[in-house]
């Protein structure tokens, strides 16, 4: 085996370093504070240097950048803390859509997304369908050369600054789940939308977006009629390429090692003196280090072009599941003090450990919960016989 | 960059299997649970030349690296082969790096005579020592000096938890063979590569202790149905390979980096080990729980994982201080006055 990046990885990987040093200002972290978790700037800022496109697989016409650089770029961004989910979006639905869709969305959304002028938000879940997607009920009904949607989605992120939604609809009721699904990339300010706020413990803010006779053409349908699935099944594939989450965790250890070092607990000592302090650090860095094995090891299995799922889940399972630890250790090993929100004066490093608090719990639910992720590591892997 | 075993590894890993499933099925692993060795298997891997495998070819060794002898370490933990392969490599492989013409090393490098090696720096007038009853040879590590001692009557076995063959030695009246910082860095060195390397056998262990687990999960009746399709044994499967899967690639990335002598290697096999150590009590202790009262059998083969998962690692000692050990290394002692 060898671990070893290759040598254009290794100089991008400096690339990276030397962009996040020079744009991922103070500023651009602090407008990820108050629930935005876009910036657009830096997400410009990304484009303009052709990393959104480039992620885009060349064989669809992207700009070239291997598995393995985009593995370094999610890395580095990872570990600086900058805001990227935006950047995952646009290319999974640049990607799926240079795959699968049809002319006209291939010229009006792909060029605008992958410079970074625009973005799509993911329509998938519903108030009654999160983890069973498939069971989407929001209708679609063929009207001559027109669709008409009614419906409810649920958590549309960043659908109030996005300009479309990639739309899961029910097109057919009478077959089964999975066969009667449509997908429709809809602008978002088609005439009978609405979207309404959605506040989250984590401060970051989602939507719901409701659909009421909303009315599009037909050119705005990506994949077959009733082929939804196949849509689904892409839009999974690449995000598994290109999907953040590996490294939640460096940036609160970073912080917070530097926290214990300037800081005195309630016996005068060093917070970093304290041995249960070291031990639970050291376990954090451990957890990172898996994180690098699972994420250099997706990094290589899609640099051999292999269609990859059992390991993605596992992947996202380690991750997720030990950042909420770590979170909930480093909210201890700051005391009293680790409640304290930004702006307050003495909340330790700016406030981030009690917004890594409360921000880790989403992680094992969206992308797919933990649960499920077992569930399909249970089965995808160990062969053991289907529950459901 | 690339993940898998090459065309010559997988060979190399298709001959010690074999070499594995016969002479350390299951039922041999058994046979020699008293002794914590077995003699005869030890002989046959001689024959295969696995002992010397990692020592330069001027030394009578194979020449391989340490990733060549990552393989076996695997199926070592897979099999829990009664055979000290970690011990013996890492010793034989110090002694050869701070003499090429040590006597010792001809038969070192067959295999006739064994090594082995204390795994903290000697404090007590007396220590237990990894494979301890069955090496000739025994490195430690006091005051600054490397001390080799003869074993030649072996010392008689303990009774312990994972039927290992230590014994304690004292150290007194040893040969210096090392000191000073030369002394220092091959002494962590070698202690380095015994971490990573039972951190891959401590993985193919736990793996293999899953497997075990679901297989019988996939056998097993109760309330009318399989126990596998229960969701709550999914789960905890699921969690434990999970684990052992990233252990596979942590403790493949301390050989690596041992390998290059990157310097990030005596942190990545400490917390390789760390983890694998954890990782593998927890798939065997999965696998176990899953069985019911079988589990806790003596005739079930998970108990022996479950044993070992703990004994193996805990030669080092108390993980706690490893893990101050490792803090040490990347944070600094004290606050900013
Ligand atoms: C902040 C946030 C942002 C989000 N952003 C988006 C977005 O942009 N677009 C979008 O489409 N969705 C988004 N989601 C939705 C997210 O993907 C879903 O919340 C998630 O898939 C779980 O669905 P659910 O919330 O309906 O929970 P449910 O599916 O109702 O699950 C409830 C519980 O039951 C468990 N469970 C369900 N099925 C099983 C099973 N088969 N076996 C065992 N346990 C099971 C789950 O693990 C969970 O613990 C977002 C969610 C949040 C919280």
């Amino acid at each position: 085996m060898d671990w070893s990046f290759p040598p254009e990885a290794e100089e991008f990987r400096n690339e990276v370093k030397e962009f996040i040093a020079e744009h991922l200002t103070d500023d651009v972290i602090n407008s990820t504070h108050d629930g935005t978790i876009h910036n657009w700037e830096f997400h410009q800022k990304i484009a303009e240097r052709g990393w959104l496109g480039g992620a885009v697989p060349s064989e669809l016409g992207g700009g070239g950048k291997s598995a393995i650089e985009m593995a370094v770029m999610i890395e580095e961004l990872q570990l600086a803390g900058a805001p990227i989910d935006g950047m995952g979006v646009a290319i999974v639905v640049a990607s799926v859509v240079l795959e699968l869709g049809n002319d006209h969305l291939k010229e009006t959304l792909v060029p605008k997304l992958l410079s970074g002028e625009t973005l799509v938000s993911f329509g998938y879940t519903e108030p009654d369908s999160g983890s069973d997607v498939a069971a989407a009920q929001t209708r679609a009904v063929k009207n001559g050369s027109e669709w008409i949607i009614n419906g409810q989605k649920m958590w549309t992120t960043m659908a109030h600054i996005a300009d479309y939604v990639l739309l899961l609809t029910r097109t057919n009721p009478d077959v089964p789940k999975h066969k009667g699904l449509t997908f429709f990339i809809v602008p978002l300010d088609a005439e009978g939308i609405e979207i309404q706020p959605v506040h989250t413990m984590g401060t970051e803010r989602s939507n719901a977006t409701f659909y009421d006779d909303v009315r599009i053409g037909d050119e705005w349908r990506i994949g077959d009629i009733d082929g939804g699935w196949e849509i689904m099944k892409a839009a999974l594939k690449y995000e598994r390429g290109i999907a953040g989450g590996q490294f939640p965790s460096p940036p609160l250890i970073d912080a917070f090692i530097d926290y214990a070092q300037k800081t005195t607990a309630p016996d005068g000592s060093y917070i970093i003196e304290n041995p249960v302090v070291r031990e639970r650090i050291v376990r954090s860095l451990i957890d990172v280090e898996v994180c690098r094995g699972f994420a250099y090891n997706t990094a290589f299995l899609a640099s051999e072009g292999v269609m990859f799922g059992v390991e993605g889940s596992m992947t996202k399972l380690f991750a997720s599941e030990s950042y909420k630890k770590h979170s909930k250790w480093f909210i201890d090993m700051a005391g009293v003090e680790g409640l304290l929100y930004l702006g307050e004066d003495d909340a330790p490093v700016g406030g981030v450990i009690d917004e890594h608090f409360r921000h880790a719990p989403v992680t094992t639910i969206y992308g797919g919960t933990s649960e499920i992720s077992r569930n399909l590591i249970a089965e995808g892997l160990l062969g053991l016989p289907r529950t459901r | 960059m690339y993940l898998r075993l090459s065309p010559d590894e997988e060979s190399i890993k298709d001959i010690f299997d074999s070499f594995f499933d016969t002479e350390c099925s299951i039922e041999r692993v058994r046979s020699s649970e008293d002794s914590g060795f077995d003699a005869d298997a030890w002989q046959r891997f001689v024959e295969t030349g696995g002992p010397g495998m990692c020592l330069p070819e001027i030394c009578g060794g194979g020449g391989a690296d340490l990733t060549t002898a990552a393989i076996v370490a695997d199926l070592l933990g897979r099999y829990v082969a009664p055979i000290p392969f970690i011990e013996h490599v890492v010793a034989t492989r110090l002694i050869a790096s701070l003499d090429q013409n040590n006597a010792d090393l001809p038969q070192l490098a067959t295999g006739e005579l064994i090594a082995s090696m204390a795994l903290q720096p000697l404090s007590e007038s007396t220590e237990i020592v990894p494979a301890g009853a069955v090496a000739n040879r025994i490195i430690g590590f006091r005051g600054g000096e490397i001390i080799v001692i003869e074993n030649a009557n072996n010392a008689s076995p303990l009774r312990n938890t994972a039927n290992l063959p230590i014994a304690r030695h004292s150290f007194d009246g040893g040969t210096v063979i090392a000191s000073g910082d030369k002394a220092r860095y091959w002494y962590q060195k070698a202690r380095s590569e015994w971490q990573a390397l039972m951190a891959v056998a401590l993985t193919g262990l736990g793996r293999k202790a899953v497997d075990i687990g679901v297989t019988y999960a996939k056998e097993r009746y109760q309330f009318g149905v399989l126990i596998g399709s229960f969701q709550g044994i999914q789960h905890g499967f699921a969690s434990a390979i999970t684990n052992i899967e990233g252990s596979h690639f942590l403790s493949s990335r301390a050989i690596a980096a041992l390998q290059e002598n990157a310097n990030r290697g005596e942190q990545l096999a400490g917390m390789a080990f760390l983890f694998a150590s954890e990782a593998a009590l927890n798939a065997a202790a999965t696998s176990l729980q899953y069985h019911g009262g079988y589990g806790f059998a003596e005739e079930y083969d998970v108990q022996l994982y479950y044993r070992r998962a703990k004994g193996w690692p805990l030669q080092l000692g108390d993980p706690g201080l490893e893990y101050q050990r490792i803090a040490n290394l990347y944070l600094p002692k004290e606050g900013v006055h």
